[in-house]
């Protein structure tokens, strides 16, 4: 049983550490021990235009800036026009209802302490080439093909 | 004292027995251009970056959380220092607000604000004065630079060019109202208007 395990945990490193030797590989063209010159920053995209969602669950992307929104114990720009109490005045969407649910589903008069860091989640997008090929599917996807 | 008095009186009430007409009035205005000069300078002194930060409850607080803003750093350097927005720009204001900053002096002998947390505690107090300030004279320190006259809305972002032709075209609202914490880190919000 023992070594069982030691086998497994073993074959998990090995695992993990071919992944990370293959994500180092395909993200970084130079040696490890040369110093790369960084990528150019680029412009989050500011046009507000809302973005589909690549899964019916996925955290909505911001589709504005959002450089130096302060989001702690003391303050939480979003909120100053997402919240419930916001939404009117500002028009913006309002952070969905599951956000004011605490983990047992009750709901509660405000942004549920866990869900209160916006950023955990939702995060501005920026027009780059992406690093690594993605080949996620659509779930419609792929019950077209199922169906064919 | 009253003699003093007298005698200091019948001093300057009766014309010079020894120095010329030409040299009291030439004496006078050289003097007066030396005193306000240096009245001035001493005062832009106290402007400057290096007076503010010369202690270290504006060094370590403040003006490190400047440090991350777009008002520090930028693509194109302008920047705005201390007093380009704590300090009015018309003389008579500037006067005043450094009459109100004799207080300041006071906080720094008996070290009002002389630890983090000291600061911490009091910096609700202290923004939400800065915040009446700007209110008060519709955000004047920040119209010296950027003024409405000249905004392009074309340049801004949609939600942006939609707050700033309405509510602060019209006057309903004024920079600060909206944008509150900009250069300095916000205290706890709760209770402020606008803020959840």
């Amino acid at each position: 049983m023992k070594f069982r395990i030691t086998i497994t945990v073993l074959l998990g490193l090995a695992l993990t550490a071919g992944a990370l030797a293959q994500n180092v590989a395909t993200t970084r063209d130079a040696a490890i021990d040369v110093e790369v010159e960084p990528p150019k920053l680029s412009r989050v995209e500011n046009d507000d235009i809302k973005r589909a969602r690549a899964y019916p669950m996925q955290p909505p992307t911001v589709p504005h800036k959002i450089d130096n929104y302060q989001v702690d114990t003391n303050a939480n720009k979003c909120l100053s026009c997402h919240s419930r109490r916001r939404t009117q005045e500002s028009q913006a969407p309002m952070v969905s209802v599951t956000h004011y649910m605490d983990r047992d589903g009750n709901f509660l008069a405000d942004v549920s302490p866990r869900r209160y860091f916006c950023n955990q989640c939702h995060v501005v997008q920026r027009d780059v080439k992406p690093l690594l090929d993605n080949d996620f599917e659509d779930i419609d996807e792929l019950l077209r093909a199922d169906r064919n | 004292m009253i003699e003093t008095i007298k005698r200091y009186w019948n001093a300057i009430s009766t014309p010079s027995k020894y120095y010329s007409l030409g040299f009291l009035t030439l004496g006078g205005f050289i003097m007066g251009i030396i005193f306000w000069g240096g009245f001035n300078t001493a005062m832009e002194l106290t402007n400057t970056e290096a007076f503010c930060t010369g202690c270290h409850e504006m060094r370590e607080n403040v003006y490190e959380e400047l440090q991350t803003t777009i008002h520090f750093t930028n693509r194109s350097g302008v920047r705005a220092k201390c007093s380009d927005c704590h300090v009015p720009h018309n003389w008579t204001d500037k006067i005043a607000r450094k009459m109100q900053a004799s207080k300041e002096v006071w906080g720094k002998i008996f070290g009002t604000i002389n630890t983090r947390e000291k600061f911490l505690a009091k910096r609700g107090e202290l923004a939400e004065r800065e915040w009446v300030r700007l209110k008060a004279n519709d955000s004047l320190e920040c119209r010296n630079c950027h003024d409405f006259e000249y905004m392009d809305f074309t340049w801004q972002s949609k939600r942006a060019a939609a707050q700033h032709s309405t509510a602060l075209a019209s006057g309903e609202k004024t920079c600060i109202d909206c944008h509150k914490g900009i250069a300095h880190h916000l205290p706890d919000m709760s209770g402020v208007e606008g803020w959840d």
